[in-house]
């Protein structure tokens, strides 16, 4: 399989604090790759330079063969690379038919089309129906409910027919049932071609979803291979468990 | 998911619904609460009705509602004498009121629906009046007779009719100034976004003191040209009538409000939603912020040029000292007043807003000076009382209501990661 993503010595420091030091890895299409590590082993920054919204110090991202020039996440989505955040960001007052036609990719000629388009909203119908989300349609999203913001910010990033979705911490603050809901959303989401790059510390859904299994430590790649491998890797270990 | 996951998906969604606002509101007289809240509940349930039943009618009921709304507009000048022994007046001020409103419905589409705090407002204004002023002939003639050119009566401006193309080419004018000023600044955001603004309000109105040989500095432009409408046998010159000049501002205003409501309902309008509801999460949905901004900025920059030219032709002087921050008439503050106090995002709003902002100093100019302190007494309670606005937007009430603003930056997020 080809590399969909290509991570070549990113580096990035905050102040005196190197949150990232050269690291390198790679996303093959058709994976769903998770990015572990202890807290502050720099994933977030990881992903946030990844998707555009820092400015590496020194590296260079690539996605789908092409290097990304300029950091500016409305492009990296239109190029079809698109995340969730630790906190769903979705928007509060809007409707759930809204906060997906808003994610729709269009070209900036659609702009002045009135309401939401017909073909947009099936499509968000549809994707919304995936999500059991249907019947809250017409509802504001600030009326859902933690969980099923979440999975609004999942559905959304959808709209865009994304070629390789990041998703932060999916099932963070989750109850359980809602954690197999979005286990089996990225499951069949996977099965339709869609690539995954996930940072999770439930590392019961890691080693059952994913592989490979890359763990950062200090910013910096420290292994990577199957999920069984890595369990057992004594760096890893050490640098979960400290010494 | 679990047929037990279902049903919970299931009660949720029918909790959420009874929640709904605007579908089974059914409060009454609230008991508990302030004595302001419990005194002005009747007034509260009037508006709030109103709304909801304006909402829930048919289109062409709708339709009909907003044309008698125009023709009642456009009927005030006529109406007036029957009201006032002063009509002459008060037509003057129903015609700064026109102004003042194209101006706040113009500044609503940067603050109130790309959410935008813009405190430079005044210099589109001011560019607009300066195109008007400058390429009329009317700033050549100035000029000439500060510096007495011999002959210069003879550079009396001759370009009045061709007012509604220069209202074009400010309109122009205007759009690119927004794109160029707005293209360093909007990359900032909230606070630095207003002090960049702010700044380059008072660049442009700097540029147009100092600017001697084009503008004629502090002095001013005078003898700027009254429109004219020479179409067949129509001849028609607006001359000091202020009610060709208020009709002609309920035109443009009419148009505006047509425009707005359509941007405001396509996508453009759900991108400067999400924006001012989370700018961070709008880039990532792909909506290009940057751009999306810029096109608010520029929208906003044209209707305030228009304004600006209309403002010129009617008084037939402008100088720097028209377009200061603080002026009491349409500096950047006022109209920003007017467009929070009548209320963020809607149109009915910043209309009200404009009128009462106008119109309260006039009426109460009789005490003088004291009027200023009174109206800001009025504007300190009113925000007090009412601080989403006397007509708010449902969309901008619910978020100021909503109490939970985030605002977290890019800045925090990186914070946040680890």
């Amino acid at each position: 399989m080809s590399a969909l993503l290509e991570v070549r010595a990113l580096t990035k420091r905050f102040g005196g604090v190197t949150a990232v030091d050269g690291c390198t890895f790679e996303v093959s299409a058709g994976s769903i790759t998770a990015l572990i590590g202890p807290n502050g082993s720099g994933k977030t920054t990881v992903f946030n330079m990844v998707t555009g919204y820092l400015r590496p110090d020194a590296g260079a991202v690539s996605f789908d063969g092409r290097r990304a020039s300029r950091p500016d996440p409305a492009r990296f989505y239109r190029a079809g690379l698109s995340r969730t955040f630790q906190q769903p960001r979705v928007f509060r007052e809007l409707t759930l038919v809204e906060n997906l036609a808003v994610a729709a990719n269009r070209p900036w000629w659609a702009l002045l089309g009135r309401d939401v388009p017909p073909t947009d909203r099936r499509r968000a119908e549809e994707v919304l129906a995936d999500f059991r989300l249907g019947d809250l349609m017409g509802n504001k999203a600030r009326e859902l409910s933690f969980g099923q913001q979440k999975l609004l910010e999942f559905a959304a990033v959808l709209m865009g027919r994304p070629k390789l979705v990041l998703l932060d911490e999916p099932t963070a603050g989750v109850n359980p049932v809602m954690v197999e809901t979005m286990e089996q959303h990225i499951r069949d989401l996977h099965r339709q071609g869609i690539t995954f790059l996930v940072v999770e510390h439930e590392m019961n859904l890691v080693m059952r979803l994913c592989d490979p299994v890359i763990v950062l430590d200090h910013g910096a790649k420290l292994a990577e291979g199957r999920p069984a491998e890595v369990q057992r890797d004594p760096l890893v270990l050490d640098a979960y468990l400290g010494t | 998911m679990s047929s037990d996951a279902e049903d919970r998906t299931r009660s949720q969604a029918e909790v959420t619904q009874e929640a709904t606002p605007g579908s089974t509101r059914q409060e009454g007289r609230p008991i508990q609460g302030s004595a302001w809240k419990r005194l002005t509940w009747p007034a509260r349930r009037v508006l709030r009705t109103a709304g909801d039943r304006y909402d829930r009618m048919a289109k062409p009921a709708r339709l009909g509602v907003s044309a008698g709304m125009v023709v009642l507009a456009a009927a005030v000048p006529v109406l007036l004498p029957y009201v006032t022994a002063d009509s002459g007046y008060w037509t003057s001020v129903a015609t700064k009121i026109g102004i003042a409103a194209l101006l706040a419905l113009g500044l609503n589409v940067v603050v109130g629906f790309a959410g935008l705090l813009d405190l430079g407002y005044v210099a589109f204004f001011a560019v607009g009046a300066y195109t008007f002023a400058l390429l009329s002939g009317a700033g050549r003639y100035a000029i000439a007779i500060s510096r007495s050119q011999p002959n210069a009566f003879k550079l009396l401006p001759t370009w009045h009719m061709y007012f509604w193309l220069l209202l074009f080419v400010a309109l122009l004018v205007a759009l690119i100034a927004g794109v160029v000023l707005g293209t360093p600044t909007l990359r900032l955001r909230g606070d630095y976004l207003a002090i960049v603004t702010l700044g380059f309000g008072e660049i442009v109105r700097i540029t147009a003191t100092n600017l001697n040989s084009l503008t004629d500095g502090s002095q001013g432009v005078n003898q700027i040209p009254h429109p004219a409408i020479n179409v067949g046998s129509v001849h028609y010159n607006f001359g000091l009538n202020n009610e060709a000049y208020y009709w002609l501002l309920l035109a443009v205003i009419v148009i505006w409000i047509f425009l707005l409501r359509r941007v405001n309902d396509s996508r453009i309008g759900r991108a400067w939603a999400a924006i001012r509801e989370d700018e961070l999460a709008a880039a990532s949905m792909g909506i290009p912020t940057i751009q999306m901004k810029l096109l608010a900025f520029a929208m906003g920059a044209a209707v305030a040029s228009l304004g600006g030219v209309i403002y010129a032709s009617q008084i037939g002087f402008i100088s720097p000292d028209s377009f200061q921050l603080f002026s009491s008439d349409f500096g950047s503050v006022i109209i920003l007043a007017m467009v929070v106090l009548g209320g963020m995002g809607g149109i009915a709003g910043p209309i009200v807003g404009a009128a009462l902002i106008i119109f309260l100093p006039e009426r109460f100019r009789f005490v003088g000076d004291a009027r200023f302190l009174i109206f800001g007494g009025v504007l300190v309670l009113v925000m007090v009382l009412r601080p989403q606005g006397i007509l708010p937007s449902r969309r901008r009430a619910a978020e100021l209501e909503g109490g939970e603003v985030r605002e977290t930056s890019v800045f925090e997020a990186r914070q946040a990661g680890s």
